[in-house]
């Protein structure tokens, strides 16, 4: 991740004036020349669809019904937001974004501590190891789970203790969203921790030195110098995780299919788009999920002073 | 395709020459398998069927009705997704979009209406639609229609039996000669604390579970599923059928007979569920019986079990009333987009030719919408239960046949799950409710 990776000072240049030189303005050409393909890639397969999305979302418009599409204007942002479905899968999608996103931070730090303190002959099979899980496919992961807690195929209540042994999982909101939940942590920790391993390669050795010397504890050198100075790598992490999370389809759409309350934002969407064919609503749905995903995206840029370009020195 | 290996002038020579030759034969050596390809799309049309998945059925007709094409057509299959809403949702967005790729297709009855009313069905000519109604269920014929005009031709109709443990019912005093109501079955299952498998998942099987429950309660659920205007049509499941049906569901799941797994319980758990210990009773279609036979051979099943599993007509609503079992399968549409209509309905009467439809049944287990398919010795001799299968696709309901099936059958599954939280006074008032504001689109889903 570039976040974390320049640790060198920058290349001495000339204080910035408003006249550049020549070959400034040539190289900011160069730079923007070389730039074009992939901005243009970029428009045309992330900048058009949304606003297609954004201009469908303004229509009553059935895809099996092509005739009778309608302008409505925001009708059809009325209608969602003013739909308690909107509401709970909103709430859905919040709940397992805030947990999972705790858990995996936690949990991935601790698995960033091993690797990083790991015999660096032992380091790249113990990545290799702990980042199996990210590479497994979403829905095969999530069929996994589910025919592990499955009732007639599962094996899960019979291994943890204080489970009734005919507990169905997926039968009610609590337990599902509890197995969802631990699908995405299992899959998605490693992802975690790895962008945090990078950002514990950055804290310089010389502080971690200088302050064993002045006699401070391991819970101290963590929280005054190891912490502090890989912020930005806790920072980046964690929105793209956030980003991540609060998009979740897969897992749920493979164990309960949005039974027992357990829709998430992305699924409502799926539902009215693909299901009903109602390209309008569904296109409205996901504009407010963009929107969701924006905002949290500014949030942390803005509020938490991420940059996402910079080194560790933004998070200080 | 280049070609100009051939016009290089004579008086080039040199390095450059030699590149540009190579250059020529590369063209040459890849375009030569695609030349092939040209001349073998010279032989008869390929025609492409989309089917659901099956034991190997369909692809084995489709190579029978190539072969007695004698070279009018070959005919290939393509898989469609496993649940039929799915399939549903694959093949509707080709033929939004056009797709002339899609000659034939295999579809759920109940989502032929949304095809027809959309014109994705080319229409059925009147030749063919009398040759492939004859002898077939009724309830297959109207499963094929749309606004009282044959738009698919019927391949195989479905219907769901009441499968019971003879040993549990001769326990319990229950005379399966006679027709049994729902509440028969649920006191009997719990008097030898056995399960009564139900399909409780929310999916279509709830809806078809839902519908057959408030058809042989005298109602439906919508009371003008023909309506093409979604602002108009009238849901009716608020009613005394409607509760009828809501409190069966409710008392099967405070019974406790449903099974730990009733909210979840699909088709296949259920079947499994019947092969075990705790089984008593089981409402399911006939893919169960070479199921149980299979799990003899191979070996995780008694064949005393198989020996004590018993059927009857679905369970009766009301006691005295004729029960009006779920009713399903698979019919066959021709794409409005196809190149080959008239080669596409040729090939369609050739799978649904009675014969085939008999094989098909004794191959895959999925039974015959030709009537006279089931007097074939064979099947009477495979499916003992073929003339009650027969029996009950006669009386089989089917569901409510509107081009917005989806959105009523999602509406349904959302006020009526988990069947432990069903009831009289909410859940059908919550359906009509939802099944109005949806297509009034007043609401989400």
């Amino acid at each position: 991740m570039s976040a974390t990776t320049s640790t060198a000072p920058p290349p001495q240049r000339a204080p910035r004036t408003p006249h550049r030189s020549d070959r400034a303005r040539q190289e900011a050409r160069l730079g923007m020349m070389l730039c074009a393909p992939a901005i243009l890639v970029l428009l045309a397969v992330v900048g058009y669809p949304i606003l297609q999305a954004v201009w469908d979302s303004l229509f009553s418009y059935k895809l099996t019904n092509p005739d009778a599409r309608s302008f409505v204007g925001l009708g059809n942002f009325v209608l969602v937001l003013s739909d308690s479905i909107w509401w709970q899968a909103l709430g859905v999608t919040v709940l397992i974004t805030v947990v999972t996103v705790a858990v995996e931070l936690v949990l991935g730090f601790a698995l960033a501590l091993v690797m990083n303190n790991a015999l660096s002959t032992l380091r790249p099979a113990l990545r290799t190891a702990i980042l199996i899980p990210y590479a497994i496919i979403t829905v095969v992961s999530a069929f996994a789970f589910r025919f592990m807690f499955d009732l007639t195929s599962g094996f899960m209540n019979l291994w943890l203790p204080f489970v009734p042994e005919d507990l169905d999982w997926f039968g009610s909101f609590g337990t599902s969203m509890a197995v969802v939940a631990l699908s995405e942590i299992w899959k998605t920790t490693p992802f975690i921790s790895l962008l945090l391993l990078s950002g514990l390669a950055q804290v310089p050795g010389e502080l971690q030195e200088a302050a064993k010397v002045d006699g401070a504890t391991w819970w101290q050198r963590m929280r005054r110098v190891t912490i502090p100075n890989m912020k930005a790598a806790i920072m980046v992490a964690l929105l793209f995780r956030t980003l991540d999370a609060f998009r979740i389809f897969d897992n749920i759409f493979i164990m309960t299919n949005g039974a027992a309350g357990t829709e998430s934002v992305a699924f409502l969407a799926y539902r009215q788009t693909i299901q009903r064919l109602e390209i309008g609503i569904g296109s409205a749905v996901s504009v407010l999920l963009t929107i969701a995903v924006a905002l949290i995206a500014v949030m942390f840029v803005k509020g938490f002073k991420v940059n996402l370009a910079g080194s560790t020195r933004a998070g200080r | 395709m280049s070609s100009s290996g051939s016009v290089l002038p004579d008086d080039v020579r040199g390095p450059v020459t030699l590149v540009r030759r190579r250059a020529a034969l590369l063209a040459l050596a890849l375009a030569a398998p695609l030349a092939a390809c040209a001349t073998a799309e010279a032989g008869p049309p390929t025609l492409l069927w989309y089917i659901n998945p099956d034991s190997g059925g369909q692809a084995r007709i489709a190579a029978q009705c190539t072969q007695e094409s004698d070279g009018a057509y070959r005919l290939q299959t393509a898989l469609l997704p496993r649940d039929s809403p799915s399939q549903r949702e694959q093949l509707v967005r080709r033929l939004a979009a056009g797709d002339g790729s899609i000659d034939l297709m295999s579809i759920d009855p109940p989502f032929i209406p949304e095809f027809a009313n959309a014109d994705f069905l080319a229409p059925v000519p009147d030749d063919v639609a009398q040759a492939v109604t004859q002898d077939v269920a009724e309830g297959a014929v109207a499963g094929a229609s749309f606004d009282d005009e044959l738009v698919t031709v019927p391949f195989w109709a479905n219907t769901q039996l009441l499968w019971y443990r003879r040993s549990v019912a001769e326990a319990a005093g229950l005379d399966m000669s006679q027709p049994v109501t729902w509440d028969q079955v649920v006191e009997a299952a719990a008097s030898q604390d056995v399960t009564v498998a139900v399909q409780g998942v929310r999916a279509e099987s709830l809806t078809v579970w839902v519908n057959a429950l408030v058809e042989s309660a005298g109602g439906h659920i919508l009371e003008n599923p023909e309506e093409q205007d979604p602002q108009e049509v009238v849901p009716s499941l608020d009613s005394d059928a409607g509760r009828v049906a809501a409190q069966i569901m409710a008392d099967l799941a405070a019974a406790g007979v449903g099974g730990a797994q009733l909210s979840n319980a699909n088709e296949d758990i259920n079947a499994s569920m019947f092969e075990g210990s705790s089984a008593g009773f089981m409402v399911n279609w006939p893919f169960v019986w070479p199921r149980a036979q299979a799990a003899v051979e191979g070996g995780s099943l008694e064949q005393s079990a198989l020996d004590d599993i018993g059927w009857a007509m679905y369970p009766q609503a009301v006691a005295g009333e004729q029960a009006r079992p779920p009713y399903g399968g698979i019919n066959l549409g021709v794409g409005a987009f196809s190149d080959h209509v008239d080669l596409a309905f040729e090939a369609a009467q050739c799978i649904a030719d009675p014969q085939k439809q008999a094989e098909y049944f004794l191959s895959d287990g999925n039974p015959p919408a030709s009537l006279t398919a089931f007097d074939d010795p064979e099947v009477q001799d495979t499916f003992p239960m073929a003339d009650v299968i027969r029996e009950s696709l006669q009386n089989a309901a089917p569901r409510p046949q509107t081009p917005f099936y989806n959105e009523v059958s999602s509406s349904v599954q959302r006020t009526w799950h988990p069947p432990g939280a069903a009831s009289p006074e909410t859940s059908p008032r919550r359906a009509d409710q939802l099944i109005a504001d949806v297509l009034q689109g007043r609401a989400l889903l």
